[in-house]
């Protein structure tokens, strides 16, 4: 009897087995063939819908349980800092400060009071400063029911509960696998694939065959992260011998913009498995990949990069110009190597829907690993991407004015706040400068606007 | 991060904190987050490296003396409960708070937010600000731009308009004496949003 149990037992086992991989094979094959061909069956639309929905209710369910239990004490999240901050000038706050003095304020002088403006400045950024937010995650109004936004969210519902359990076990354990098979797809393909277009003699076939090879495995990665994406403004995509610059929030950014056109990259080779795979992407067409010794040397890199971009046959090379990855609320500031390289610069605006899952990869917070885990078990991501006309140096510009207006465009149109921050700040000490500046406009009010080495009249008239 | 909830129970005493330094319970969590943000290797400490990561912090003049406000003599490190008492000195002062004489003054009064201000110019703590030790703060204000005959005139000034009794140091009756008129509950306050 137990025999026959057992092979009872067997035969269910392998027939389940059976059926799951036949049902794996199927997604897989139903997602990959048509993102091999740029096409869509619709799928990824109609989920993002039902997800809409579902996260709208769950935002007016939280909303009601908070009216209902209003003891409960609920921070509201400040998008723009924690105090409200004194708008005036260092002149204007100091000649309030000294309005009480009976003296003339023209002439200037030291005042007792005049050191309260600057412990109010310094414990207002003790408590709060506009750089450091950048560097944090966007703090949602609502829940998008993953529970690494659960912020200030607690027990509501046991609806609300039932569907967040449901949730954690559809993203880990049916959206999470098929993720990764597919990323694993599409990276072995784009080293496969790439390597054999690279033994093909140098001709537009090549050319062909390696864009058409890149473009595919970028999107079953796209895929891989149930990634949508709108374009808007194709006619302004960037064309072969230009620059591509664009804001950055993760290393995904790549994976966003190679969808939709074919780019030469510039970074720093690595070793591991980020060098098996830059190695057999410059088998297929040029990419420009830095030894981390070479990256020291500007002067070094801008000819490189000059060179790449002469050959107006090459794909456009793709830039970064904050240099680290800010939190997608602002672009800080474009740093100005990339455009003093000539050529025509087109800017590309990035902007994530945080609502299905934040993709901002903070770097001193989590790993690349552990990141690239996060983005595949959340929601979806959706994304706008604007194409920008394109636009170039202007005669007398430098390369900082320059980069700065690329900069605002970007900002203006993507809707991101534009800061004059450097992304850099988030790592080094500010430059002595910036102080030097504050001491300078503090001295010109207390010695007026004489030069360091001019005598001072003697105020004999104010001394009692 | 956490609920609300969760978060003031990690705090110990959370109440006693609230109660003597009148921050509202989402004040606190505000503040605790960034206490824990400010401090970057987990410790439950900061130190005046902590501080000195904060560029807008680093910029102003007299920085190195508000880091060192935080620091009693001797300390290295400052804990939540330290922090918050020294922040709480620039909450705006409570209006309807009637005047209780039995009660100790609450640290952000008129007198308390002074007092504080007095402590930054008096670093030895002796109860005056003598010559030197305001020279030290008009030389981190201006550095390099005026020269020191022109620093110790402005001291010298200073001090001659401030000091009754004529001992050449400003005692803190004088100190809040020169600036009775001034409106310090406005210019020494730190409004929180909500």
């Amino acid at each position: 009897m137990t025999d026959l149990c057992e092979v009872g037992m067997d035969d269910l086992w392998s027939v389940t087995t059976l059926l799951l991989q036949v049902w794996f094979s199927v997604m897989i094959g139903l997602i990959m063939i048509p993102a091999m061909f740029g096409l869509s069956l619709g799928v990824t639309s109609v989920y993002i819908q039902i997800l809409v929905k579902i996260l709208e209710w769950s935002t007016l369910r939280i909303q009601r349980g908070h009216r209902d239990r209003p003891t409960l004490p609920v921070p509201a999240p400040l998008p723009n800092g924690l105090i409200q901050r004194e708008g005036g000038s260092m002149e204007h706050e100091m000649g309030e400060l000294r309005r009480y003095r009976t003296q003339s304020i023209s002439r200037g002088e030291f005042a007792l009071s005049d050191s309260f403006y600057f412990y109010r400045k310094g414990l207002e950024s003790i408590v709060d400063d506009q750089v450091t937010q950048r560097f944090s995650s966007e703090e949602l109004v609502s829940w998008n029911l993953l529970t690494r936004t659960n912020h200030n969210f607690h027990y509501i519902s046991l609806r609300l509960t039932v569907i967040w359990g449901l949730g954690v076990i559809i993203r880990y354990c049916v959206l999470f696998p098929l993720r990764i098979t597919l990323a694993i797809i599409g990276l072995s393909w784009l080293v496969i694939g790439t390597s054999l277009v690279g033994f093909l003699p140098n001709r537009r076939v090549k050319n062909w065959l390696s864009e058409l090879v890149h473009l595919m495995c970028y999107r079953i990665c796209a895929r891989g992260l149930s990634a949508t994406i709108q374009y808007h403004n194709k006619n302004n995509k960037p064309q072969k011998g230009g620059i591509c610059v664009a804001n950055h929030t993760s290393p995904i950014d790549i994976v966003i913009l190679a969808n939709d056109g074919c780019y030469a990259m510039v970074g720093q080779s690595h070793s591991g498995l980020m060098g098996v795979i830059q190695r057999s992407m410059v088998r297929s067409c040029p990419h420009v990949w830095f030894e981390r010794s070479e990256m020291r040397d500007r002067h070094a890199v801008t000819s490189r990069l000059r060179a790449h971009v002469a050959a107006k046959s090459n794909l456009p090379i793709l830039i970064f110009p904050e240099g680290t990855c800010i939190n997608n609320t602002s672009v800080m500031m474009f740093k100005k190597g990339s455009f003093e390289i000539g050529g025509t610069i087109y800017p590309v605006a990035i902007k994530y829907d945080p609502r299905f899952g934040d993709a901002f990869w903070n770097s001193a917070k989590y790993n690349m690993v552990s990141y690239l885990l996060r983005m595949m078990t959340s929601w979806a991501i959706v994304v706008n991407v604007w194409y920008l006309p394109p636009m170039t140096r202007q005669e007398g510009e430098d390369a900082t004015k320059f980069a700065n207006r690329v900069k605002s465009a970007i900002a203006h149109q993507g809707g991101l706040l534009d800061m004059a921050w450097d992304g850099s700040l988030k790592r080094d000490k500010v430059k002595e400068e910036f102080k030097e500046h504050q001491q300078k406009m503090y001295s010109s009010m207390v010695v007026g606007k004489k030069a360091r080495t001019s005598q001072e009249p003697h105020t004999e008239s104010t001394k009692r | 991060m956490g609920t609300t909830n969760s978060t003031l129970s990690k705090i110990p005493n959370v109440e006693e904190l609230m109660q003597e330094t009148g921050f509202t319970p989402a004040h606190i969590v505000r503040l605790y987050d960034r206490f824990e943000a400010l401090d970057k290797e987990k410790t439950g400490l900061l130190r005046p490296q902590d501080f000195g990561a904060i560029n807008r912090l680093a910029m102003n003049p007299i920085g190195d003396r508000i880091i060192g406000a935080f620091f009693s003599p001797g300390q290295e490190t400052v804990d939540f409960h330290s922090f918050v008492r020294i922040l709480a000195h620039f909450r705006p002062a409570d209006k309807k708070r009637p005047k209780d004489p039995s009660m100790p003054e609450p640290v952000n009064s008129r007198t308390s937010k002074l007092k504080f201000a007095f402590q930054l110019y008096d670093q030895d703590k002796d109860g005056k600000i003598s010559r030197a030790e305001l020279l030290q703060v008009l030389r981190s204000m201006l550095e390099m731009q005026v020269t020191e005959e022109q620093l110790e005139s402005i001291a010298d000034r200073t001090i001659q308009e401030a000091d009754l009794d004529k001992d050449d140091a400003i005692s803190f009756e004088e100190f809040r004496k020169s600036l009775e008129k001034v409106n310090i509950d406005h210019k020494m306050s730190i409004r929180f949003l909500r």
